[in-house]
């Protein structure tokens, strides 16, 4: 029974949401039939968002396997969802458990202290529930302390990271209503911090006039085709046309398969968001719920793109300049005698973005490109470090991506072998 | 009821703020519609009595057969509910 609850209901992450819908549903005392169709959209929009994850993760194997072959370099490709995967088979129940407790003790501390934070971005909930499980775990600390530890260590957490990014946050909202939960803001507060001594807050990326003709590139479908079609057509001749239709396409032309990679990375993207707007508006109401209840004055923190809309112009910028840094910190890794992280195109771009709205609001122009640029470096070298604390337990290959999962695990690996 | 699509570049941040501005608003006028949020592709092809967005952007779907709303401020509630109230009341 205790099985059948932690590992089959808890330990199904689309369940354990929709759990949290409908609680806070029923707290609201809706209807019915809201409270079964919010629910049920709830657990619908998290598997919407699997099944995009599935397409993207399809397109970017094989942008990948291209890279590799292009540039002749072996790395290891930071991927939040296959190291929580590879992990969740040995500390599944861990990290359910750590998840549950650790959203209990966001609330708990939210309500007595005056952090009035709700981490309302559960997959990074449920990432770094994870992350926890496996460091303490290779430190040799398991079971109930592990537990206890690691929820009250999540708990914090969740409060600690919006709450450090919150002074940023008023300064590109203008108001105080929303905050950002996303284990990205270490590297959002090193480009905020750094705008600040470098730029001018008056000359923002906004007053950038984009030209009317290029108005079509708000369109983010639109968009992100093209910018994935420009990678995949420069990778695909160095990778050679031979390699390609030999090894990945199964004969097809290796341009007309790469544009189609690339116009399937947008469709899962597209369908990865559409996912994700089911899921957020029950998620957020739902939310309303029980912070209404629980906790007076709660503020939501919501996931990066929150901020997006505030600087669209910043958005690309902040792309841009981190993936640039993760370029070259591939080359620079080496030096170092560390592992090659191959830059991914989606941390760049939702951490990078970020960062870069981030920067322009305390640094303009020049504080989106560095603080970036800043946040590029951040997220190639950290789980470059992160690599030995997971890789005793044979987690090579892949790894954490966001910036607070690497900065977190070094940490906590540090003062386990301190104490231990 | 009528039906208010609030629409963004990706249909989840911003369109899901103005959407929850607009039901405020409506509450307020004691208004009954159907409000929902969505990105610039799909509401090419879903059918709304009203689209809301940015001006620049909203001006994107206007061909003629949809009334528009394009907000120059955003996050204005003032300057929402003035347009909601010409078109609604």
């Amino acid at each position: 029974m205790f099985d059948f609850i932690m590992n089959d209901v808890l330990g199904t992450p689309a369940i354990l949401v929709g759990l949290f819908a409908l609680i806070g549903l029923l707290l609201q005392k809706k209807g019915i039939a809201d409270v079964i169709s919010g629910t049920l959209k709830t657990i619908m929009g998290f598997v919407i968002l699997g099944g995009g994850a599935t397409i993207l993760i399809g397109s970017l194997d094989i942008f990948g396997n291209m890279f590799e072959k292009a540039f002749n370099i072996e790395g290891v490709i930071p991927n939040n969802e296959a190291i929580v995967a590879i992990a969740q088979q040995t500390f599944g129940q861990e990290t359910a458990m750590i998840m549950l407790f650790g959203m209990v003790m966001n609330i708990v501390i939210a309500r007595f202290t005056k952090f009035k934070y709700i981490f309302l971005t559960g997959h990074h909930t449920l990432f770094m529930a994870c992350l926890i499980s496996a460091v303490f775990a290779t430190g040799g600390v398991t079971g109930v302390p592990l537990v206890i530890i690691g929820s009250v260590l999540l708990g914090l957490l969740m409060v600690f990271s919006p709450a450090l990014l919150q002074p940023y946050v008023r300064k590109i909202t203008g108001n105080d209503s929303i905050a950002v939960g996303h284990f990205g803001s270490l590297g959002y507060f090193t480009a905020g911090f750094i705008g600040k001594y470098i730029g001018d807050p008056s000359k923002s990326t906004e007053t950038i006039k984009v030209p009317k003709s290029l108005g079509f590139l708000r369109d983010t479908s639109v968009a992100m085709s093209l910018t994935m079609a420009i990678l995949f057509l420069v990778v695909a001749p160095i990778a050679g046309k031979d390699y390609v239709e030999a090894e990945l396409s199964g004969g097809v032309n290796f341009l007309v398969f790469s544009l189609m990679q690339a116009i399937t990375f947008a469709a899962g993207v597209y369908i990865i968001l559409a996912g994700v707007r089911m899921l957020i508006a029950e998620i957020v109401p739902a939310f309303k719920g029980i912070a209404d209840k629980v906790v007076k004055d709660a503020k939501p923190a919501l996931d990066c793109p929150a901020v997006f809309p505030f600087a669209p112009n910043a958005v690309i910028i902040g792309f841009l300049f981190s993936f640039i840094a993760g370029l070259l910190s591939m080359f620079l890794l080496p030096i170092f005698g560390l592992k090659v992280i191959v830059p991914g195109l989606i941390p760049h771009f939702f951490t990078g973005a970020a960062a870069g709205v981030f920067g322009n609001a305390t640094g303009g122009r020049r504080g989106a490109m560095v603080g970036a640029f800043a946040n590029g470096i951040l997220i190639s070298f950290l789980p470059a470090f992160l690599l030995p604390v997971l890789g005793s337990l044979g987690f090579e290959g892949t790894t954490f991506g966001d910036s607070d999962f690497g900065i977190v695990g070094i940490l906590l690996g540090f003062f386990i072998r301190l104490f231990s | 009821m009528k039906k208010i699509l609030v629409v963004c570049g990706n249909g989840l941040g911003s369109s899901f703020m103005v959407e929850m501005n607009v039901k405020n608003v409506l509450a307020q006028l004691g208004v009954e519609a159907d409000v929902s949020h969505t990105d610039l592709t799909t509401a090419k092809t879903e059918k709304a009595d009203l689209y809301l967005g940015s001006s620049e952007l909203i001006s994107t779907l206007d061909d003629g057969t949809r009334t528009i709303i394009g907000l120059t401020n955003l996050f204005d509630q003032e300057e929402l509910k003035r347009h909601l109230e010409a078109h609604l009341c």
